[in-house]
């Protein structure tokens, strides 16, 4: 037997039992669109997640006290004796490197906001009036912090859209003073809703001179100075120059960490493209159910046309025509299946994408890849035993049947 | 050298504790080109006889010698291939695949061995003449009637040319008409050269044969031939 005859008799068969044939496509295509569809899902999300962060300015760098082991993002100072403050003159200092062109320091703390009676919890920001052009942030309303010595106090604050929404409703905010904490301050702008922002959401937030959130913290240090490098190709040689600079300034001890976008970004990157593999692996199961069902569907197959079978061997086929015929059964019937969900998954995550305008839910081509692969395989593997039954029926008991 | 040389053949079915003598102690041999009838009644063991004729079983004791060869003792492939090229079944209940036509039923022997569609074609075309079916060639089983089914059987038993036709109660599921087309069938295949090894209950049929085998309960009980019978 030729194989283009092997091939055309399995296909005569496959097309002979329409229902059957469709049930099993069916349950194939969904295991093959189940992985098309998670993976795209999952890269979607690790795609987003990269692009919003490479929007944050892929030429920062960020120092934070405190001397990590690794130089990436790590556990930190666990190992080190308490680390010298990171202050607002080393922040400044900073400024001399010649491939560094803007920074600006960070101080956090949790207070208490309050105007005209109302009285809330609030995530204050103390940083300086870079920070806006650094971060891409855009006023809705006033102006952002004022352009001056980076250690003087002055009692201004600008305010998340959320947090003026709710501190003033549908008053007036720029001009009026608040109270945080124990300071009064002159509200100088809104910030534009910028809906998300990753680690913290700049709408609750209130936003104070660096100065002046050290003063109500009463605290010297600073949680971290971001540093923007004059473009992406200096970014190493200004984090060298940033060290350098920090180094003399510590009399020749580096007790800070400084990390850039790019460890930032392929940390998450890591996290993702595993919880996307997670997701295919848990995807693939479906595709072992769908092969457990085919070796059933061909075992009736084979039930089913005991007779023809006997006939076959009558007619003076081999055990190795019969095995091949359902084997080869087996291999169309999962490729049709491996299509068709191919077909139905890029549907499915082409209404993502409609659905979900912001995530670039595209399958990576290694799912699509190892979907259509496994498929096959898995189709072909719980072939073999049907494929091997029909192979050794004694032909007499199956002329016998009817 | 006969053709077909049985000797001390038997053939035991165990079903549960009971034994089946199906064939007990036959031996016969049957020449190249004979036409003979098996008959007796149901269960005395002609089916089984036919099987083990044409290799689909194999006989727990004796030799079976086929062109010389013993065959009992080949592989199962090399059992195929003798299947394949020199023994043609006809089954009571024709044995066409439901879902292929009638042209591609005639066509399975040659795919099987096979020989590529070009040279099929023709082939095929040529025994749907001589049968009488090229307007049935694209019909399925379904769409024939008992007697074009069996003559499909016939032209797909027949397209490999091989030296023995085995049919098995060919005309028990025919009406008397058509059976009598088909026994006329066979024979005409049979005065062509071929040997042909007939099971039937029909007297009639087998009074047409020019040499019986009678069985009864697994043994040969009778050989007649009719010429001797004719100068007796
Ligand atoms: N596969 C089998 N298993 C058990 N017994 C069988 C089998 N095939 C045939 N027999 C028995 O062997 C005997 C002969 O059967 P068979 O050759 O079919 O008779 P016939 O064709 O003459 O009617 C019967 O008693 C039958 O029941
Ligand atoms: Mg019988």
């Amino acid at each position: 037997m030729t194989p283009a005859d092997t091939l055309r008799f399995a296909t005569r068969a496959a097309t002979g039992y329409p229902l059957r044939t469709a049930l099993m496509i069916l349950a194939m295509s969904i295991g093959v669109a189940a992985v098309v569809v998670l993976t795209a899902l999952g890269d979607g999300a690790r795609r987003y997640v990269v692009n919003e962060f490479s929007a944050l300015g892929s030429n920062l760098i960020i120092v934070l006290p405190g001397r990590s082991e690794t130089g990436g993002v790590g556990l930190g100072s666990l190992f080190t004796s308490t680390p010298r403050d990171l202050t607002v003159r080393d922040a400044a200092a900073l400024l001399r490197a010649p491939d560094v062109q803007r920074i600006t320091p960070l101080t956090l703390g949790n207070s208490e906001i309050a105007y005209g009676g109302r009285l809330r919890e609030v995530l204050v920001l103390g940083t300086s009036a870079d920070y806006l052009g650094i971060r891409g942030y855009r006023m809705a309303l006033g102006r952002f912090l004022p352009r001056e010595d980076l250690e003087r106090a002055s009692s201004v604050a600008v305010l998340g859209a959320t947090l003026r929404d709710e501190l003033f409703g549908i008053e007036p905010a720029v001009g009026r003073m608040i109270r945080v904490g124990d300071r009064r301050l002159r509200v100088i702008g809104v910030l534009e809703k910028s809906g998300q922002g990753l680690g913290m959401n700049t709408d609750e937030l209130v936003v104070v001179p660096v100065a002046t959130a050290q003063a109500m913290f009463n605290t010297n240090t600073l949680f971290r100075v971001m540093v923007e490098a004059r473009s992406r190709d200096a970014l190493a040689s200004a984090q060298r120059q940033v060290e350098d600079i920090m180094r003399t300034r510590r009399d020749g001890e580096l007790d800070i960490t400084v990390i850039t976008q790019d460890a930032v970004l392929g940390t998450f990157d890591r996290i993702l493209g595993a919880l996307t593999f997670a997701v295919a692996g848990i995807a693939a199961i479906s595709l072992a159910v769908a092969g457990i069902l085919v070796m059933n569907v061909m075992l009736v197959a084979v039930t089913q046309r005991t007779a023809e079978i006997g006939l076959l061997k009558a007619l003076g086929a081999t055990g190795r025509n019969i095995r091949l015929a359902f084997l080869a059964e087996a291999a169309l019937l999962s490729l049709a299946g491996a299509l068709a969900g191919l077909a139905l998954g890029h549907l499915g995550a082409w209404g993502l994408r409609l659905a979900f305008p912001v995530l670039p839910a595209w399958p990576p081509d290694w799912a699509v890849y190892a979907g259509l692969g496994t498929a096959i395989v898995t189709g072909v593997l719980f072939g073999v035993m049907p494929a091997r039954r029909a192979a050794r029926l004694d032909p007499v008991q199956a002329l016998a049947k009817r | 050298m006969a053709q077909i040389e049985l000797s001390g053949i038997e053939r035991v079915f165990t079903l549960g504790d009971s034994e089946v003598h199906a064939l007990h102690a036959v031996t016969v041999a049957i020449e190249a080109g004979e036409y003979v009838a098996v008959m007796g009644p149901s269960g005395s063991g002609k089916s089984t006889l036919l099987n083990l004729l044409g290799l689909l079983d194999r006989p727990n004791a004796g030799t079976y010698r086929l062109e010389g060869r013993d065959v009992t003792t080949l592989t199962a492939d090399e059992q195929a291939e003798v299947r394949r090229n020199r023994i043609g079944f006809v089954f009571q209940s024709f044995h066409l695949v439901p879902r292929l036509t009638a042209a591609e039923n005639i066509a399975l022997p040659l795919m099987l061995a096979g020989v590529p569609p070009v040279e099929r074609g023709p082939r095929v075309a040529e025994a749907l003449k001589n049968f009488g079916l090229d307007t049935r060639a694209n019909h399925r089983p379904d769409e024939l009637s008992g007697g074009q089914r069996q003559r499909v059987a016939i032209a797909r038993a027949t397209i490999m040319r091989p030296a023995l036709i085995l049919a098995d109660e060919p005309t028990g599921n025919l009406d008397r008409a058509t059976g009598q087309d088909v026994t006329a069938l066979l024979e005409s295949l049979n005065a062509s050269g071929v040997t042909l090894i007939v099971v039937t209950h029909d007297p009639v049929m087998g009074g047409r044969a020019r040499r019986r085998l009678m069985m009864e309960d697994g043994a040969l009980v009778g050989d007649l031939r009719a010429d001797a019978a004719s100068t007796a």
